[in-house]
């Protein structure tokens, strides 16, 4: 199978150049730490009273966080994509005899590995601070899988965006809007129910949202079927829309 | 595929090519034929249709009209094919700076599906060949313009396709960068492997090409070998500026009678044959001199692109650098050498 070998070759070469900008892995850690230091010790006490009795905000909040980074962690691959374009190589794989889908596979897969550190290394910061997983081993391993699979679903979104702006600067100008109204208008860091009633409808049904909470009730209760229902059916619906589109604009991408 | 014994002879084929743009067509109607083992200089400004013609054959974008065929294949229909039989090396050094140069290429290895113990083995070689050894384990980010062009064009050698195409491969070089590529093309020329170039540059398919192709305006205008476009227009130029362009339509008066004249603001150039070139020189300064007229330079020089254009289509290759060596013959101030050259293509 070549696309499979040719992915492989693709990810080797996405995973070197992650390896070779380690400040990468370092800055998208960096804006999450400092929202779970604000949100913890700052506006979690405020936010604590909307909360149902006997949640600790912590528990509430990493949930949000881990998405939060891996949704911001995106953009890393519409950025990569756009400057792989602007710099011509691009070009170059489309003039080798590879798999058409195998820059985008490859990228992606790659993404998946990145996404795999830097949500492990927020785990870490989240068990510094207080946080704590109810369901024990299994709901933390099912908790990864769901975050992992909206990340990789993500890339593929944002790999749109990067095959579409053509320059790294595009791509976070178009980027930033789309991901921010995703992370704030959602349940990431307070609960919807405080929320203005014409936005509780799009906080309470968007992606993030039943991501973060299929994640919450993997940690916190262990029922959680219904949501994690809810999140692969984002999931897979995202993938199955944005992998077609994504292969098209690469094939067209000049 | 096409089993006419003439086209199995033809390496690279364009039959009636056009590309639009909306409403532009940056390529209308070109034909050619490159035979095997052959280089084909294609020439031209910016804008020329140059990168849309090469991008078409090379699979990266698809023809509005007519057809491309690389060793008889159809570049749409056996596009894959079609890839696995060409080298592609751009205008801008398309390699990973992320990665060492070693890495570089065994990506395109890996790519191109040769075995591990052939990529690594092309690899090697490659390196050795294009001076590269010193730097294998380097960072890409870390190489200067040459070795990222040397690089690149390593990279579309790697699993030694039997036809290369070179968009603008010296572009931004500096001229020993440029002789140093030259040196390597010749050499892979030399090992019987067909090449299409483009260049900006007549000096540059004047020593690389074997027939020249000028296109402008995303038409052909003329084909043959360097000599014959060059006789086109003469072989040997006088070139004579003035302060001012009033003063460049005064002096062109009074030099008609020396040779094939054209004024271009304040600038008058003659064309001269090569063999008659000291006594037109000669002939111009005491036509100049007899009517009391001091130009502030005039120099003897071969023709350029320019001239060639000019001949061909009454207008100058406005964006083409100059890159003839000059014979300064006359007082007044020198030419400006050479241009500097373009950002390199790693730069954001």
């Amino acid at each position: 199978m070549t696309l499979v070998a040719d992915t492989r070759s693709m990810a080797w070469r996405n995973v070197l150049n992650i390896r070779r900008n380690p400040e990468l892995l370092v800055f998208a850690t960096i804006q999450p730490v400092i929202f779970v230091l604000m949100f913890r010790y700052v506006f979690g006490g405020a936010i604590q009273g909307s909360l149902p009795p006997g949640q600790t905000y912590v528990n509430y909040l990493m949930p949000g966080v881990f998405v939060q980074t891996i949704v911001f962690g995106a953009l890393t691959t519409a950025v990569g994509l756009a400057d792989d374009l602007h710099l011509g190589l691009i070009d170059r794989f489309r003039s080798l005899p590879i798999s058409r889908a195998a820059v985008l596979t490859g990228r992606t897969t790659a993404d998946l590995l990145r996404n795999f550190f830097v949500v492990v290394l927020m785990m870490l910061v989240g068990f510094a601070v207080g946080w704590t997983v109810e369901t024990g081993v299994w709901g933390l391993v099912g908790a990864m899988l769901v975050i992992l699979g909206f990340a990789y679903a993500l890339s593929w979104a944002f790999a749109i965006v990067g095959l579409t702006a053509r320059n790294s600067e595009t791509a976070q100008a178009i980027s930033f809007p789309i991901l921010a109204v995703l992370v704030f208008a959602s349940s990431a860091f307070v609960p919807v129910a405080t929320m203005p009633s014409w936005m509780q409808g799009w906080a309470r049904n968007q992606p993030v949202s039943v991501v973060i909470d299929a994640i919450r009730a993997l940690t916190l209760t262990g029922d959680a079927r219904d949501q994690v229902i809810k999140a692969v059916a984002w999931i897979v619906g995202i993938i199955a829309v944005c992998v077609p589109i994504a292969v098209a604009r690469y094939r067209k991408a000049t | 595929m096409n089993t006419d014994g003439a086209a199995i002879e033809a390496a690279i084929e364009a039959v009636g090519l056009v590309k639009c743009f909306g409403e532009v067509e940056a390529v209308r109607d070109v034909s050619f034929t490159v035979p095997r083992g052959t280089v084909l200089g294609v020439l031209g400004p910016n804008g020329a249709g140059k990168t849309t013609t090469v991008r078409m054959l090379t699979t990266l974008a698809r023809p509005t009209a007519g057809t491309g065929r690389v060793l008889g294949l159809d570049v749409q229909r056996d596009a894959t094919k079609v890839r696995a039989s060409i080298g592609l090396a751009g205008q801008y050094a398309a390699v990973d700076e992320n990665l060492t140069g070693r890495e570089n290429l065994r990506l395109v290895g890996k790519l191109t599906h040769l075995s591990p113990s052939r990529t690594a083995a092309r690899a090697e070689a490659l390196l050795e060949q294009f001076n590269l050894a010193h730097a294998a384990d380097r960072l890409v980010r870390t190489f200067s313009g040459g070795m990222r062009r040397r690089l690149d064009l390593a990279a579309s050698l790697v699993h030694e396709p039997p036809v290369l195409f070179l968009d603008e491969p010296t572009t931004g070089l500096d001229p020993k960068g440029r002789n140093e590529l030259w040196g390597v093309i010749r050499s892979l020329v030399g090992g019987g492997t067909t090449v299409l170039l483009t260049t900006q540059y007549l000096e540059e398919a004047d020593a690389l090409a074997d027939r020249i192709l000028v296109i402008d305006h995303g038409t052909v205008i003329a084909e043959g070998t360097s000599a014959e476009l060059k006789s086109r227009f003469a072989s040997t130029v006088i070139e004579v500026g003035f302060r001012d362009a009033e003063s460049a339509g005064l002096a062109a008066a009074v030099l008609a009678p020396v040779g094939d004249l054209r004024t271009k603001g304040e600038v008058v150039r003659i064309g001269v044959s090569g063999d008659a070139s000291a006594q037109a020189m000669l002939a111009a300064v005491r036509a100049l001199d007899g009517a009391g007229m001091e130009p502030a330079t005039m120099v003897l020089r071969e023709p350029t692109l320019d001239d060639v254009f000019l001949a061909l289509t009454g207008h100058a290759a406005e964006e083409v650098d100059d890159t003839d060596d000059d014979v300064v013959v006359a007082k007044g101030r020198g030419r400006k050498s050479k241009a500097e050259p373009r950002p390199e293509g790693g730069a954001r």
